[in-house]
Order: structure tokens, then C-alpha cells, then sequence
């Protein structure tokens, strides 16, 4: 168990900047998810924490000790990969052992620990099966047992999810969730779904080409985005944005109007908004209606299934409340 | 390994003159062999005195005996002792130098990395023959003439495998790597625990065409070893032949063909499977 805190941590490649300066201070026993577009530089920021790149100026401390000059495996962490890493011709109870059996650990001790972690995981049937034998999920679980067994103080995961079917991944996504609340163990989780990011994070770092956009329990994110690529970004359908002349009384400098989707009612009176509807999808428990505005802009409307859906081609107003609406300024930030 | 039924579907004729063309191919190329077997059973005289046989004679232990033990220059047994360290030397240490030289260029960033890989790419296009004076010239220098260093050494670093170790080392993912680092694993150790276990099939394959590319060595053994006790046993048929007015032993010479041809086989047909997976799939 340990706190993690990043100093103004920075990286380049060459002459390409790819993080400018990350902040955060996490506590021991937080599970943080990194959330952001590809390329935005969230994988390279947990491969930085894991030691597995240079950190080109700041620093990282794991517990109290810096930890920017020390091997992956001194600083005490376990990572699972995207595609697993396991390695192809060792049984699942040598995958899971390997790294005690370097570290010099008893086989005693070894054989405990491995069946503790694969009792935990539901592993117990499969330790002497080969990782091509096993399913997505179970694979998925192996590499959790491997990072479990070394009980390190922090988890890395880098889109453990992703190679994983839809159905399963909300299984193993809430899995995981469980298991990192039972064992306490501080956990940064890199993902490029923001549902994953939502469900899973106690704060989360929405990140966007190398900077941290917001960093906040999910939420607050969701609820009060600080720019306008995490209004976009989390949420989905993403946030509505209009045109700032859609309001009033708007301050000198704001140049956009973000309001969510489930924010926007569809109604004839008190309406700020006039357009045509283009589509509409039901999707069982709500529907979304997507409207062309009168200005060419487009805004989603997701309204319960209960009421009426909009004829394609009607035209239709847009009323929402005010407390509901953002204003971004010419840069995309809040104001 | 699944077996499929043919791809393209052939039924009758069409079978049965697959199977024709090949049997007759088989025949062909198996002929000769065939002859030399026959000769190797009969005595003298019957080789000399035409028509040749085409069936085997009654002196089939007195010949093979003959070779073993005594041979012509040197005793054929003593010949394929000096073959077999021959080649397992270059097989195995072929072997060895490629791994090591392919998991430093795959894996390590050092200064020349680029320019060795090539510098080492290039001498494939340099065959044993066209740097076999200068060789010669270093192995003399070094004493190393009539012995299984001078044999072995100069055939040893091979571009071809570590080539082959590089292309392979290349399709693991990196993350395996990784892995082994967050395990805690030192270069060396990711080096045994698990490259070497990977590339289990590959270096089989390997294994036999080195194998037979060292048993088939004819002109290096030729130049360096005059002693006959250290010739190897293809240049050693040569040895056998007659100068001037001696009367060749060709049951003997024959026998002594046969023999050569043993070890090659059996190392094909015994690691057949692990070879041809080798060639043909590659374990991730």
C-alpha cells in the first residue's frame, strides 16, 4: 500500500513533447483511471510510473521514495498489459509465479500465494493449462493474478479491457473494481472508454495531447467538465454545443454553450432552440433524437422512451434550464 | 497439427497420376542409392564384371566391417567420429552465437547497432569459398591445422541464423519484455526463462540444416586436415579413390557412402516434427 505523486512530470521523445507536465497526488488504497483519446499520452504517463520509460523531467515518488532511477521491479508495482504479456509456454501457475520464483521467494510460499490469488480469481481448474488454452477472460485473469501474487503496492493497468468482448468487458471491468476495493491496493488504470473511466474511478485524469484537462471524482467531471474536450469526452452521447447567441446574458468573453443531451426536453413553449429532426434512435429504456439546428449546428436530445418521439423532418424547439448550461470561452476553457 | 483433406479436390485419374509422378520421381532420385547399397554387398570382382548387379550380394557384413574398421586411409568409424564433432561444433555453436548476437540487436540499444546488423547481413554474401585463402591463412597461423577447432571455428558465426533469430525475436511481442522486467527479470534471465523456451521449434529447425551443412563440409576439411586420421568422412570418399595404379575398393568405397548418408537421416526423420513446426508456424 502506498500514496503515489506525480511532480510536474514531463516527457519527450526527441524533440516531441508528448506530457507536459502532469500534478497529482494520489492516496494509498485510490483507484485513478487515466481517460483519454489515443495519442493523448496516457499510456506513456503509466509506462513512466512503471519505469518502463524515462521520465524527462519531475518526479515520481511511490510511497516516500523518488522512485525516476529505479528498475520496474524495485519500485514495488505490478502491471497487466493490453494483450496480457504471458508468457506462451509456461503453465498458469508459472506465469503467475515467475516473478516470486526471481525474487527468490520460498516454494512454499510461492505455491500459497499463487493458490490464494487463483482461488480469488476463480483460476484453480486451469493453473496447468498453457495461456493458448485459455479464453479471453480467463487470460485476463491470469494476468491479474500475476500482478495480485507479487502484492505490490500499486497496480498498473494499461486497457486491460480492451481486447476483451463487450459482454465481458462490464463483467471483468466490475471485477476488477471489486477486487482492487478488497485488497486496497492503490491502482492507476489507463483506458480510452470514458464508461470505463466513470464506472471504475474514484478520481479520474482526463487527459488531452499530453496535458491533464481535469482531474476529479467522476461526477464532478461529468457534471462541471472544465473544458471543453472533457464536456465532449466523457459522456455519452457527448455534451451538446451551441451557439453562445442561443443565450442571454452571457459573460463578454464566452464563445460556446455546452449542455448535455439529457439536459434538453423537447417542447413547443419556452423553446431557445428551433430544427429540424434528422433521426431518431430508440434504444429501449431512453431515446435520442438528433436535430439540426436552425444556425447548421446539431444538438442530441436523450429523452425518456415514455414520451412522444418526434416524427424524422418535424421541426421542433429545445428548451432547457439555465442552471444546466456551460459556457466555454475561444480556447475551450470554462468561464 | 490438423490434417485437412486436400484443398482442391481430386478424385480418379487425377489421384492416381499425382500418385504415379510421384512414385517415379521417388524412384528416380532413390536409384542411385539403391545402386550404391548394392554395390556396398558384393565383392570385387562382381562390381567389375559388367553387367553391374542390381541386387544385393552376400558380403554385406564383411564389407560394412571392412570400412569400419579399417577403411583405406583411415578407419570409415574414425571418420564419422571426426564428422559428427564436426558438425554438432558448428551446429551447436552456430546456434549459440546467432541466439546471443540476435537478442543483442533485438533487444539493446547500443551505439553501431544498425551498422553491425548489416556489417553481419553483408558476409552472407561472402560464401566459405571466397574467403577460404585468407581463412586458411589465419587457422594456419594459429596451429589450429588438423584439429576440430580449425574445423569447427571458421565455419561457426553464421549470418543465415542469426537472421533468422532476428526475424523471429522481432514477431515477440514487446510487452512480453516488459513483463519480464516488471517480474523482475534481468536481460540474461528474460534471455533463458523465455526467449530460449520460444524459440524452441525455430532452433530445431535450425539445428538440421546446420547439421548437414557441417556433416557436407568437403572443401574446408579438405584443405586443412592432411592428417588421415583427422578427415572427415564426405572428404574422406574422396580420400578413398585410387591414385595411379591402385586398384579401387569399391565395395568398401561404397559402404563407406552408405554410412555417411545415416547420420543426415536420421537427424531429418527425428526431429522431423519439431522442424517442420519450425518452418512452418511460429508459437506466440
Amino acid at each position: 500500500m502506498a500514496t503515489v505523486s506525480l511532480r510536474d512530470v514531463k516527457k519527450s521523445f526527441g524533440k516531441t513533447d508528448v506530457i507536459h507536465g502532469i500534478n497529482i497526488d494520489i492516496a494509498d488504497g485510490e483507484f485513478i483511471v487515466i481517460v483519454g483519446p489515443s495519442g493523448c499520452g496516457k499510456s506513456t504517463l503509466l509506462r513512466m510510473v512503471a519505469g518502463l520509460e524515462t521520465v524527462t523531467s519531475g518526479e515520481i515518488s511511490i510511497g516516500d521514495r523518488v522512485v525516476n532511477g529505479l528498475e520496474p521491479m524495485e519500485r514495488d508495482i505490478a502491471m497487466v498489459f493490453q494483450n496480457y504479456a504471458l508468457y506462451p509456454h509456461m503453465s498458469v501457475f508459472e506465469n503467475m509465479a515467475y516473478g516470486l520464483k526471481i525474487a527468490g521467494t520460498p516454494k512454499g510460499e510461492i505455491t500459497t500465494r499463487v493458490e490464494e490469488a487463483a482461488k480469488l480469481l476463480q483460476l484453480e481448474p486451469y493453473l496447468k493449462r498453457r495461456p493458448r488454452e485459455l479464453s479471453g477472460g480467463q487470460r485476463q485473469r491470469v494476468a491479474m493474478g500475476r500482478a495480485i501474487v507479487r502484492k505490490p503496492s500499486v497496480f498498473l493497468f494499461d486497457e486491460p479491457l480492451s481486447n476483451l468482448d463487450a459482454k465481458l468487458r462490464v463483467q471483468m471491468r466490475l471485477e476488477i473494481k471489486q477486487l482492487q476495493r478488497r485488497l486496497g491496493v492503490t491502482s492507476l488504470y489507463v483506458t480510452h472508454d470514458q464508461v470505463e473511466a466513470m464506472t471504475m474511478a474514484d478520481r479520474m485524469i482526463v487527459m488531452n495531447g499530453g496535458v491533464a484537462d481535469q482531474i476529479g471524482k467522476p461526477l464532478e467531471v461529468y457534471g462541471n467538465p472544465q473544458t471543453e474536450f472533457v464536456g465532449g469526452f466523457i459522456g455519452s452521447p457527448p455534451m451538446n454545443f451551441l451557439n453562445i447567441a442561443l443565450a442571454k446574458d452571457m459573460p463578454t468573453q464566452a464563445a460556446r454553450l455546452g449542455v448535455r443531451p439529457e439536459h434538453i426536453q423537447i417542447a413547443q413553449t419556452g423553446a431557445l432552440a428551433h430544427g429540424k429532426v434528422l433521426y431518431s434512435e430508440a434504444l429501449g429504456a431512453e431515446t435520442l433524437v438528433h436535430v439540426k439546428l436552425a444556425d447548421g449546428s446539431f444538438a442530441t436530445v436523450r429523452q425518456d422512451a415514455s414520451l412522444a418521439q418526434p416524427e424524422e423532418g418535424a421541426q421542433v424547439g429545445l428548451a432547457w434550464s439555465k442552471a444546466d448550461q456551460i459556457t466555454f470561452d475561444a480556447h475551450g476553457h470554462r468561464c | 497439427m490438423e490434417t485437412r483433406e486436400g484443398m482442391v479436390e481430386k478424385r480418379g485419374a487425377g489421384l492416381w497420376l499425382t500418385h504415379l509422378g510421384l512414385i517415379i520421381g521417388l524412384l528416380f532420385i532413390f536409384f542411385p542409392i539403391w545402386l550404391a547399397f548394392v554395390a556396398s554387398t558384393v565383392s570385387q570382382p562382381e562390381i567389375v564384371k559388367p553387367p553391374m548387379p542390381l541386387l544385393p550380394g552376400d558380403q554385406l557384413f564383411e564389407n560394412y566391417r571392412k570400412a569400419l574398421v579399417a577403411g583405406v586411409n583411415a578407419p570409415v568409424a574414425l571418420m564419422m567420429l571426426n564428422s559428427l564433432i564436426m558438425a554438432m561444433g558448428i551446429a551447436i555453436g552456430k546456434i549459440i552465437i546467432s541466439l546471443l548476437s540476435a537478442f543483442a540487436i533485438v533487444y539493446f540499444r547500443f551505439p553501431g547497432r544498425r551498422l553491425f546488423f548489416w556489417l553481419i547481413f553483408l558476409t552472407l554474401m561472402l560464401p566459405v569459398e571466397v574467403r577460404i585463402v585468407p581463412t586458411y591463412e589465419v587457422i594456419a597461423g594459429f596451429g589450429m591445422l588438423n584439429s576440430y577447432s580449425g574445423l569447427i571455428f571458421p565455419l561457426i558465426a553464421s549470418a543465415t541464423a542469426t537472421f533468422l533469430f532476428r526475424q523471429f525475436f522481432m514477431t515477440v511481442p514487446d510487452e512480453l519484455a516488459e513483463a519480464a522486467r516488471v517480474d523482475g527479470a534481468s536481460p540474461m534471465r528474460f534471455f533463458l526463462d523465455i526467449l530460449l523456451p520460444m524459440s524452441r521449434t525455430n532452433i530445431a529447425a535450425l539445428f538440421v540444416i546446420l547439421f548437414i551443412y557441417g556433416w557436407n563440409q568437403y572443401l574446408w576439411p579438405l584443405l586443412i586436415t592432411t592428417d588421415p586420421s583427422m578427415n572427415t568422412i564426405v572428404m574422406g570418399i574422396k580420400q578413398m579413390f585410387p591414385s595411379g595404379d591402385d586398384v579401387a575398393d569399391w565395395p568398401v568405397i561404397m559402404a563407406t557412402s552408405i554410412l555417411a548418408m545415416i547420420p543426415p537421416v536420421v537427424v531429418v526423420i527425428s526431429m522431423q516434427k519439431l522442424f517442420i513446426r519450425g518452418l512452418v508456424d511460429s508459437e506466440k
